[in-house]
């Protein structure tokens, strides 16, 4: 093994012997480690490229308690862009940004329809499109209540339509 | 290592998606290694062919090559801190803070940036002593010494221009007095100061010029004058290693300054 390596090297293919050269066996190692360090490299590197902190709103809003929420209201918060409902079933939240070309709607009371200003398109208080050119129902948003009784509104998650909140 | 058995890098070196990038193809012939820097867009402007003795850690103590290096990484981690780096009045100094405390990896790279910063200083005159003392700056190297010279320039500004970015008490301080010795150049010192700054006192304007010098223009004067400084060593025929350097005549008078160990002899 340990006179003349290379010519050991070229005699036994690799395939055939168990046998490695003292100057491969460092070779490989000295590329695993390599390999090693830099996969660590790129964890880190994709670590630091997410930010730790975001100096954006967050998506989950406190709504307040529910008695502010008297049956058959629709009540729209500007700021967070929701509509909280209290119906016969029980409460939920849907997205008021309206799914045509993203203008604000409004709640018509007299009319009993949430209507978009921009170009006139009505939905009914679940959301369901009812004229106009949206292309979809207004999204219904996750809530629920949390430790406080305060009802929390997720607007980053769309639920399936008609799961109401119970109180 | 195992360059007659087929390794790996030999297989790779045949196939067609590899010899679509390196044109120069594999092998290990004299032509084949020389085409390989040749034919390759950054090692070109490298000699083909460099002596043993050019690459001995004696020749130059590796203190260019270093400096190279503190170059790459301070590049690398200069463009990762400019992902969370806001050149505004007061968000640079929360980006910093942010920086350290928050981000992930953020002290380490804000850090390596900062330590690669001094060690690239001083690796500069560590790298001009040597040059100088080996009397490499000589004919027919006399202009990539210059080169150097403005390289060390271009450190120096890269330095006091990363000073200001943390804009806290110890930067606005050393940038105010550094912009005040510019102002105290005769004549036109008040409008470097003035142009420099974008303003009479240190201030937003001149967060941002400092940013944008320290970013974009100094790097890439440094890149490019960096270029032209390894381009001149293949030129002026390789590191300067004694031995190496063409036997002139003693009676090659005008070239006799160039070698002053044969002059003394002579003497």
């Amino acid at each position: 093994m340990s006179d003349n390596r290379l010519g050991e090297n070229k005699s036994t293919p690799s395939r055939a012997g168990q046998q490695i050269s003292r100057r491969k066996l460092f070779a490989k190692l000295g590329m695993a480690s390599l390999g090693a360090a830099a996969t660590g490299t790129m964890a880190l590197t994709y670590r630091f490229l997410s930010p730790s902190v975001l100096y954006e709103p967050s998506p989950i809003v406190n709504a307040g308690k529910s008695e502010s929420y008297p049956l058959d209201s629709v009540t729209l918060d500007v700021n967070s862009a929701i509509y909280l409902i209290h119906v016969q079933e029980g409460f939920f939240s849907l997205h008021a940004v309206c799914t045509h070309l993203g203008c604000m709607t409004v709640w018509k009371p007299e009319l009993d329809v949430i209507t978009c200003p921009c170009h006139g398109s009505q939905f009914s208080r679940e959301g369901q499109k009812l004229d106009g050119p949206a292309p979809k129902p207004l999204p219904w948003l996750k809530s629920w209540i949390d430790d406080e009784g305060d009802i929390v509104v997720d607007r980053s998650t769309v639920i399936q339509p008609f799961q109401f909140l119970r109180i | 290592m195992a360059r007659g058995t087929d390794s790996y890098f030999d297989k790779l070196q045949r196939t067609r998606a590899w010899r679509s990038v390196f044109r120069s193809g594999s092998g290990y012939s004299t032509l084949h290694r020389a085409l390989a820097i040749q034919q390759n867009v950054f090692l070109h402007l490298f000699s083909t062919k460099v002596r043993r003795r050019m690459l001995t850690f004696r020749a130059t103590w590796y203190l260019g090559a270093l400096t190279l290096g503190t170059f790459f990484i301070l590049v690398v981690t200069g463009i990762l801190l400019m992902l969370y780096f806001h050149p505004s009045v007061p968000q640079a100094y929360a980006d910093m803070k942010d920086l350290k405390f928050v981000v992930s990896s953020g002290m380490f790279l804000r850090n390596l940036h900062r330590w690669s910063a001094h060690a690239m200083v001083f690796l500069v005159f560590a790298h001009m002593f040597k040059v100088f003392y080996r009397g490499a700056y000589r004919p027919p190297r006399e202009f990539n010494w210059v080169i150097g010279v403005i390289l060390l320039l271009i450190a120096l500004l890269l330095s006091y221009t990363g000073y200001l970015l943390p804009w806290d008490q110890l930067a606005f301080w050393a940038i105010t007095v550094g912009s005040n010795i510019a102002s105290a150049v005769p004549v036109f010192g008040g409008k470097v100061s003035f142009l420099l700054l974008g303003g009479h006192q240190v201030n937003a304007n001149a967060l941002l010029r400092f940013y944008v010098l320290h970013c974009v223009i100094l790097p890439l004067a440094a890149a490019l004058l960096i270029a032209v400084h390894m381009w001149r060593i293949r030129k002026d025929g390789g590191l300067y290693v004694r031995q190496s350097e063409p036997r002139i005549e003693p009676s090659a008078g005008t070239l006799r300054d160039s070698q002053p160990d044969d002059a003394v002899v002579k003497v």
